[in-house]
């Protein structure tokens, strides 16, 4: 953890258990990306309001982490504020760290070069992201024309290259093709072949299969995953979609209204989640049957950031809410190898354990 | 592209063919028939009225005379003055060049004035905008003869910069008396295209594609010329054409109070004179100047814009 | 025929603001039409009451000659000072304003009168009517006003009622393009299906409910029509092919080119600029009544909706 984490509270820092650690901050010294402190606010008429709380996350280099949360939670937000791509008039907190370098403090040329060879993102309306006017090939090859001084005939040799990589056929006739003559599915393929050609060391996927076709969302994102790792790129992997973040992703971090309320390994996170609104998301689980027909369905419905009051954001909705929930905000605290925001989560998962030995 | 072509092409000529029966139609049908205005105030005998009637081949059916005048027209030959006697096409050709060339340098100051205006609007928020919006909200309403007006008064009376009426001789001269009848031509205009720029670039602003562009550290001219103007074009495209069409119909005005010797005043001067075969080449060829104006824009549109080339579009 | 003029300048009128609270009309006023608005409304009513009290008004005989007021400056027995022939500027300008606003307002009149129920056949029944009554649209639309108008004084001779008569051809299809568009989509909603299975006749539904709900787009194109036609008559007037000479009208006036000459601008500018601030009123206005925003306004609107449209949620989502 750097110097640049706030103060003694942060559950990071003072951990007594050294899974949580390695689970927060993998073992890889020098993380790639780390957010302390996130706190993003957005201008509106009257002052400003929080959309993002205090995020604290951090990757390794390679690494692919699963960003999991309902609309509104703030999964978007947070992979704007890394990019530094947030609405005007927003206010933010905390630090956003890449390689060690304070994102927000870097000047004009420093940002671009950042977002030029640091990180590459993936959007999720690829039709509405890419230029309408201008041929695929001038998409391709602008960002390696412009930045870096690439000649074109070999910027559009890799980049026919690269559509070859991400499956998609006689790529030299597509580089002459508008967008609006490709699918959505080859559309957000020559996004993620955009993105490969720039070869960032962060790839930020928001939500990259929502808008396709179920049956091509496999897929797409299966090309993305193979070639993220066979060229060693880490990922922030944004889904409201909580088995495909297991699926691509080792590490998972679920967002409820602007804050993180749990960390966990994909495989962990699978067979025990520990916060109860982590695991209304998974559906009734086996340890907790009796409860089953209440998580089901997570009854009520996600507020924002802004809304939540003094304690924690999820209490409204949670089958095991007390008094105490509602008044003191929890912290991310390590438990069961991972880390969890609950007042009461060693309580209910003892309780279940009994319950389910006796 | 071709399919669009043809189907503008279509719709242009049928339109040109259709006012010019509207034109034709109307002026021969009016009272005051042709040759009364040769007669003026004398009572001819009814042997002269024949003869003449004969000459100008009033004496014909109106569909024939039509297609007599429309043959005519497509070989050049607009027929003859019926005040001077001239052909209609040399006195028609001597004002087309110079209202062509008015036209064009009021364009040229529209496009500079009005995209710069509407530009910097767009890309300063807040007191600039604002600013920008009353500017354009006045000079909307200014019209070609009141701006005309105000010109005359400061830098042709006050301050004797310009000439207040008239080309003068040689093409300096001509250039020279044309300033002042191209800035009244362009007021209106100008905050017409400064207002649609500003809007379009507002929207292309705030577009996705314009923030996968930024995301990937492109330079932010760049951005600016290959994303954000580049796209924002065809609206302001259409409402270039559609500009330029209504400055042919403004230099009716402007020629007028300028004394620029051009269609426009050609045009008022024939009327007042009741000169119908000039008053017919000078209508029509201001429509169809309107016409292929218009035609033009929607062309440019196609090329900037990929997705409107496939389909031949509604008219 | 002037009704009409008044129409945008009379708020009151407007169905934008049902009369259920009478509590607060002025806060009422300024929330629907504006600040702009409610100022272009009240220079409009001033210069209605001009034209219609014009004798009363007027300090002067609009045609009184005086050779020794010759080009007199302003002074108290000419508030504005007098033209070449010593004519009273302030009482010309005064008997000015009923030409200038008859002609546009006979103009915008006579095109409702065809466009509208054009527009609504053609919104109602759809098919070859639509795409009839839409080429023969797209032709005038074609023709610049200004040259049909000329064009008709070539027929006609000069004077304000060829002028009037081809201006209302022109604007037909400006008027009725945008009653057309609304009225569709009235048509399309599902009121007018209910209205019509209950067996409501065609005249009754369109006249007493589609025509209802568009008046104020309708009313506020009128506007904006108005202004063009004054700007177009104006300009003929100008060119003295429609008002003509020694009747005192604004686009008359402003014809004067020996005081423009010899450096005289009050004659020539004061009627100038009334008829610009005419127009800029009608406008502002016309985009008022239609329910238009102007655009820096509606950027912070739009922002404010959207979240104000989460806020009553969050109490219910809290509550529950």
């Amino acid at each position: 953890m750097t110097s640049s984490s706030p103060g003694g509270s942060d559950p990071l820092r003072a951990t007594p258990d050294g899974t949580a650690a390695a689970t927060a901050h993998p073992a890889t010294a020098a993380p790639l990306l780390e957010l302390s402190g996130l706190t993003v606010r957005l201008a509106v008429e009257d002052g400003s309001r929080a959309v993002l709380d205090g995020i604290d996350l951090s990757l390794a280099p390679g690494e692919a982490l699963g960003l999991v949360g309902e609309s509104g939670s703030g999964k978007s937000m947070t992979v704007r504020a890394v990019t530094r791509l947030l609405p005007g008039g927003a206010e933010v907190d905390g630090t956003v760290r890449f390689e060690g370098q304070d994102v927000n403090a870097m000047s004009g040329p420093e940002l671009r070069a950042y977002r030029d060879r640091g990180v590459g993102m993936i959007f999720q309306d690829p039709r509405a992201h890419i230029n309408p006017t201008r041929r695929i090939g001038a998409f391709l090859t602008e960002a390696l024309i412009r930045n870096r001084g690439t000649g074109r005939r070999e910027a559009e040799a890799r980049a026919a290259a690269v559509l070859a990589e991400v499956g998609i056929d006689s790529p030299e006739r597509r580089l002459r093709q508008y967008p609006h003559e490709l699918s959505g599915g080859m559309l957000q393929r020559v996004m993620i072949a955009s993105v490969l050609l720039a070869e960032p060391r962060l790839i930020l996927a928001d939500e990259p299969t929502t808008a396709l076709d179920v049956t091509i969302q496999a897929e797409v994102v299966g090309i993305l995953d193979r070639l993220r790792r066979e060229r060693g790129m880490g990922m922030v992997f944004i889904t409201h979609d909580l088995d495909l973040a297991l699926a691509v992703c080792r590490r998972v971090a679920v967002m409820y209204a602007g804050r993180i309320v749990e960390v966990r390994e994909a495989e962990e996170l699978h067979r025990r989640a520990a916060h109860p609104y982590t695991l209304g998301l998974l559906g009734s689980r086996p340890s907790i049957d009796e409860r089953a027909d209440r998580l089901d369905a997570i009854p009520g419905r996600p507020v924002s950031a802004f809304e939540s009051g003094p304690g924690c954001a999820f209490a409204d909705r949670c089958a095991h809410v007390q008094p105490v929930c509602r008044e003191e905000r929890p912290e991310l605290e390590p438990f069961q190898g991972g880390l969890v925001r609950c007042h009461r989560v060693a309580e209910i998962h003892s309780r279940q354990d009994q319950e389910a030995s006796a | 592209m071709g399919r669009l072509l043809l189907h503008r092409l279509g719709g242009l000529v049928t339109t040109l063919l259709l006012s010019s029966v509207v034109i034709f139609g109307s002026l021969y049908l009016a009272p005051g028939s042709p040759e009364n205005v040769l007669f003026g105030s004398r009572a001819p005998s009814a042997a002269a009225r024949a003869a003449v009637r004969h000459q100008l081949h009033l004496d014909q059916p109106l569909p024939v005379r039509y297609w007599d005048w429309l043959t005519g027209a497509l070989h050049g030959d607009l027929g003859h003055s019926m005040v001077t006697g001239q052909s209609v096409a040399s006195r028609v050709g001597s004002g087309l060049g110079t209202t062509l060339l008015l036209v064009a340098m009021s364009m040229v100051l529209v496009i500079v004035f009005g995209l710069g205006l509407g530009a910097v609007a767009a890309l300063r928020p807040g007191r600039v905008d604002a600013a920008a919006n009353a500017l354009t909200s006045v000079s909307v309403t200014i019209p070609p003869f009141v701006a005309s007006t105000l010109l005359i008064s400061v830098f042709a009376v006050r301050l004797g910069w310009f000439p207040a009426s008239g080309t003068g001789t040689g093409f300096a001269d001509l250039l020279r008396g044309l300033v002042l009848p191209a800035c009244a031509l362009a007021v209106v205009s100008c905050g017409f295209l400064a207002r649609i720029t500003r809007n379009s670039l507002r929207e292309q602003l705030e577009r996705e594609h314009v923030q996968t562009a930024l995301v990937r550290g492109l330079p932010r001219w760049v951005v600016l010329r290959d994303h954000v103007f580049r796209n924002a074009m065809p609206p302001v495209v259409t409402a270039i054409g559609l500009l330029t069409s209504g400055l042919f119909a403004s230099t009716l005005v402007v020629e007028s109070a300028f004394a620029v010797p051009g269609i426009g005043q050609l045009t008022i001067q024939s009327v007042a004179q009741k000169d119908f075969p000039v008053v017919q080449a000078v209508a029509l060829l201001l429509v169809a100047a309107f016409v292929i104006c218009n035609a033009l824009s929607d062309l440019a549109q196609a090329l900037i814009d990929p997705r409107l080339r496939t389909a031949g579009r509604t008219a | 025929m002037t009704t009409l003029a008044a129409a945008p300048g009379a708020p009151a009128g407007t169905p934008t603001a049902p009369g259920r609270t009478a509590r607060a009309p002025l806060a009422r006023l300024r929330r629907t039409f504006g600040i702009s608005g409610i100022l272009a409304g009240v220079f409009l009513l001033a210069v209605l009451v001009l034209a219609v009290a014009a004798p009363l008004l007027a300090p002067a005989d609009p045609n009184a000659q005086s050779l020794l007021d010759s080009y007199a400056g302003p002074s108290s027995a000419h508030l504005l000072g007098a033209d070449g022939i010593g004519r009273d500027i302030l009482s010309r300008l005064v008997f000015g304003s009923r030409t200038s606003l008859l002609g546009p307002a006979l103009v915008v009149s006579i095109s409702l009168l065809v466009g509208i129920p054009l527009a609504l056949l053609a919104a109602w029944y759809g098919g070859l009517v639509d795409a009839t009554v839409a080429r023969v649209f797209d032709l005038v639309y074609a023709l610049p006003g200004l040259l049909l108008a000329v064009l008709a004084v070539a027929l006609f001779g000069p004077g304000l009622t060829p002028a009037v008569a081809a201006l209302s051809i022109a604007y037909v299809p400006f008027l009725a393009r945008i009653v057309r568009a609304a009225a569709l989509q009235q048509r399309n909603s599902p009121y007018v299906d209910a209205l019509a299975v209950q067996g409501f006749g065609v005249v009754r539904i369109t006249v007493r409910h589609i025509l209802r709900n568009i008046a104020p787009v309708v009313l506020g194109q009128a506007a904006i029509a108005f202004g063009y036609a004054l700007l177009d008559l104006a300009s003929l007037s100008y060119l003295g092919l429609a008002v003509q000479a020694p009747t005192s009208d604004w686009g008359v006036m402003v014809s004067d080119s020996d005081a423009l000459m010899k450096g005289y601008w009050l004659p020539v500018l004061a009627p100038g600029v009334l008829i610009v601030l005419c127009v800029l009123s009608l406008t502002v206005l016309g985009a008022r009544i239609s329910g238009e925003r102007p655009q820096s306004y509606l950027r912070l609107r739009r922002g404010a909706t959207k979240r104000s449209t989460t806020k009553p949620s969050t109490t219910k989502g809290a509550g529950a």
